[in-house]
């Protein structure tokens, strides 16, 4: 990260995420716990929105679908009593992409408000997929009966060893998105969006990389939902449903589009305003509608952009 | 007589009922400067469009080097060594100079799926784009992003991005366009130092620079050629001079 400020304020996210099992302890309120593990772990999956919206020029409104396929692929070996999470989360990963590819065959032939529609049209289809697999609980939603085992090397059936599992998580997923980013692939990338037509006539054949991008997304998307599986110890279509990508893309948004970090902000951000604003009242999205368009109004790098006073491209 | 690098013949392209490129036939030879020039609407960025690979051709055929390229993507285009630069200035932006040229290096080299090194410290990218940037004098603006730079500059940025893909042509569409008089002459001496080492498509409005940078004029009207020559045989062709220029082009 280039920007000293930008440093100091997500060290400060993250030292503080690191004292929450603390506080949660110390204070007798589990609820922390519960509320800062699944902020960190959707902000994984607007980490991995982030670098085909913020960095690829991608608009995908369906990205929900794969933290859902992630989600299902770690309950439906649950279900089949599969439970060791050294084959699960890879799997979920592995699944994730296959559907990514597949996907992103079909979405990146189009551009624009286009792809738009056909990423959430794909990931509509997810959700009534969910809806319609009674063997899996439709509409009523999967049950984990079991968390994944990692056997003698951790156990997350502990909710605070879960927590350090996803905060580790979160900070390899930055860490990761930051050396790519940074890549050869990340600059080419980053040339796509800016000017695709200028990246084929110096030589570079463009959808082979978005594609790689969209697939690397989607995986990391999966990742999360096998950690949000055995977060909500709980798996169900709504995880797939076209809100929860527009969430992600909100909190793309309101952290900050492409930069490094932002996604981060805008995960917390959002679920704590969520969390505030509900508590005030039931219609919460009418203040929280126009909080969001005066910061995409006003500060163009999102909440880090405007606390860091400065927009950072490279993170 | 010097070998043919770019073989067009009996190229087409039409817009509705717009013959923009209009059955033409056209040989560059081998480390020529070959100028096409024509008035507005003549159908010149539409030819370029056509040899780089950005428009398909309704009919006719391309060869360069040897190889039928008619069909072949833009991309493959430019890795066969066909470069081009655009008549609206088209840069990366929120790059640095460096960073734009390090990027037509990377496209060159072929190594772009390569996820975890830094690419701006990468040696094999910025130390032969600082080349390029040193041929066309920007040197010293390599750390300044593309969008603060003047018209001028980011114009010599996209000769270099071109330059660092180590192309055998460049197709240059209008290189001086929107230049004052000494950024105009900074760019023909640019051109002529590269005259000889790369093969050269020169589009070009400014007949003072055509005149003096090209071995070969093709003058071009409603999509079809008029007229092909060197620049005497061009300035002494009555039908350009009542077709397309202005006694006072002669002049310069
Ligand atoms: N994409 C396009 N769609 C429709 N007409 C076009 C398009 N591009 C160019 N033309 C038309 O083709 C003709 C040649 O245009 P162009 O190649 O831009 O000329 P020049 O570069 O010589 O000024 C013009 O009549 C122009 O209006
Ligand atoms: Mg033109």
């Amino acid at each position: 990260m280039g920007n000293r400020a930008q440093i100091l304020i997500v060290g400060t996210i993250f030292l503080g995420l690191a004292l929450v099992p603390l506080f949660a302890e110390l204070t007798q309120t589990p609820f922390y716990l519960d509320l800062a593990r699944r902020m960190m772990i959707l902000a994984i999956g607007a980490l991995s929105l982030n670098l085909i919206m913020g960095y690829g020029g991608l608009i995908s409104f369906g990205h929900a679908a794969y933290i859902g396929i992630g989600a299902y692929t770690v309950g439906i070996c649950a279900e089949h009593e599969l439970v060791s999470g050294f084959i699960q989360w890879p799997l979920a990963i592995l699944v994730s992409g296959v559907f990514a590819i597949i996907f992103g065959l079909i979405s990146l032939r189009t551009r624009g408000v286009y792809f738009i529609m056909i990423t959430l049209a794909l990931a509509q289809m997810m959700y009534f997929l969910g809806v319609s697999l009674d063997r899996y609980g439709g509409d009523d939603g999967l049950p984990l009966i079991e968390r994944s085992n990692f056997g003698a090397l951790v156990d997350i059936s502990n909710n605070v060893t879960l927590y350090f599992i996803v905060l580790g998580a979160l900070v390899l997923s930055l860490f990761f998105c930051k050396r790519l980013i940074n890549s050869r692939f990340g600059m080419v990338l980053q040339g796509t969006r800016s000017n695709e037509t200028r990246m084929k006539t110096i030589g570079f054949p463009t959808l082979r990389y978005q594609l790689t991008a969209f697939v690397i997304a989607g995986m990391m998307a999966g990742f999360a939902g096998a950690l949000l599986a055995n977060h909500t110890d709980f798996i169900n279509p709504d995880m797939m449903h076209w809100t929860r990508s527009g969430d992600l893309i909100i909190m793309v948004l309101l952290g900050g589009m492409g930069s490094l970090a932002g996604p981060v902000v805008g995960a917390l951000a959002f679920i704590l305003l969520e969390e505030l604003l509900s508590g005030v009242t039931e219609y919460w999205q009418l203040i929280f509608g126009p909080f969001l368009i005066l910061v995409v109004l006003f500060a163009r790098g999102g909440l880090l952009g405007f606390f860091a006073d400065k927009e950072q491209r490279d993170g | 007589m010097a070998e043919i690098v770019l073989q067009v013949s009996d190229l087409c392209k039409s817009f509705g009922g717009v013959l923009a490129t209009d059955h033409l036939d056209l040989g560059v030879e081998r480390g020529s400067i070959h100028a096409v020039i024509g008035p507005n609407g003549a159908g010149k960025t539409t030819l370029i469009n056509q040899l780089s690979g950005l428009l398909t051709s309704d009919g006719g055929k391309i060869q360069f080097n040897r190889n039928d390229i008619t069909k072949l993507s833009a991309p493959i285009r430019a890795k066969m060594g066909l470069a081009r630069t655009f008549q609206i200035t088209s840069v990366f932006g929120e790059f640095t100079a460096l960073e734009n040229v390090s990027l037509a290096v990377q496209a060159h080299d072929g190594h772009s799926f390569k996820l975890w090194h830094d690419a701006r410290r990468d040696k094999a990218l910025t130390g032969p784009a600082l080349e390029a940037l040193t041929i066309v004098g920007l040197e010293k603006r390599q750390s300044i992003k593309a969008s603060l730079m003047s018209h001028g500059e980011r114009r010599q940025l996209e000769i270099a991005m071109a330059l660092a893909t180590k192309p055998k042509m460049l197709l240059l569409d209008e290189p001086m366009a929107g230049m004052g008089p000494e950024e105009s002459n900074r760019m023909v001496s640019i051109l002529s130092e590269l005259k000889g080492t790369v093969t050269i498509l020169l589009i070009e409005h400014d007949m003072g620079a055509v005149f003096s940078l090209a071995d070969k004029i093709t003058v071009l009207v409603y999509g079809g050629e008029i007229a092909t020559g060197t620049p005497d045989q061009i300035r002494a062709n009555p039908e350009v001079r009542s077709a397309y220029l202005g006694d006072e082009d002669f002049e310069s």
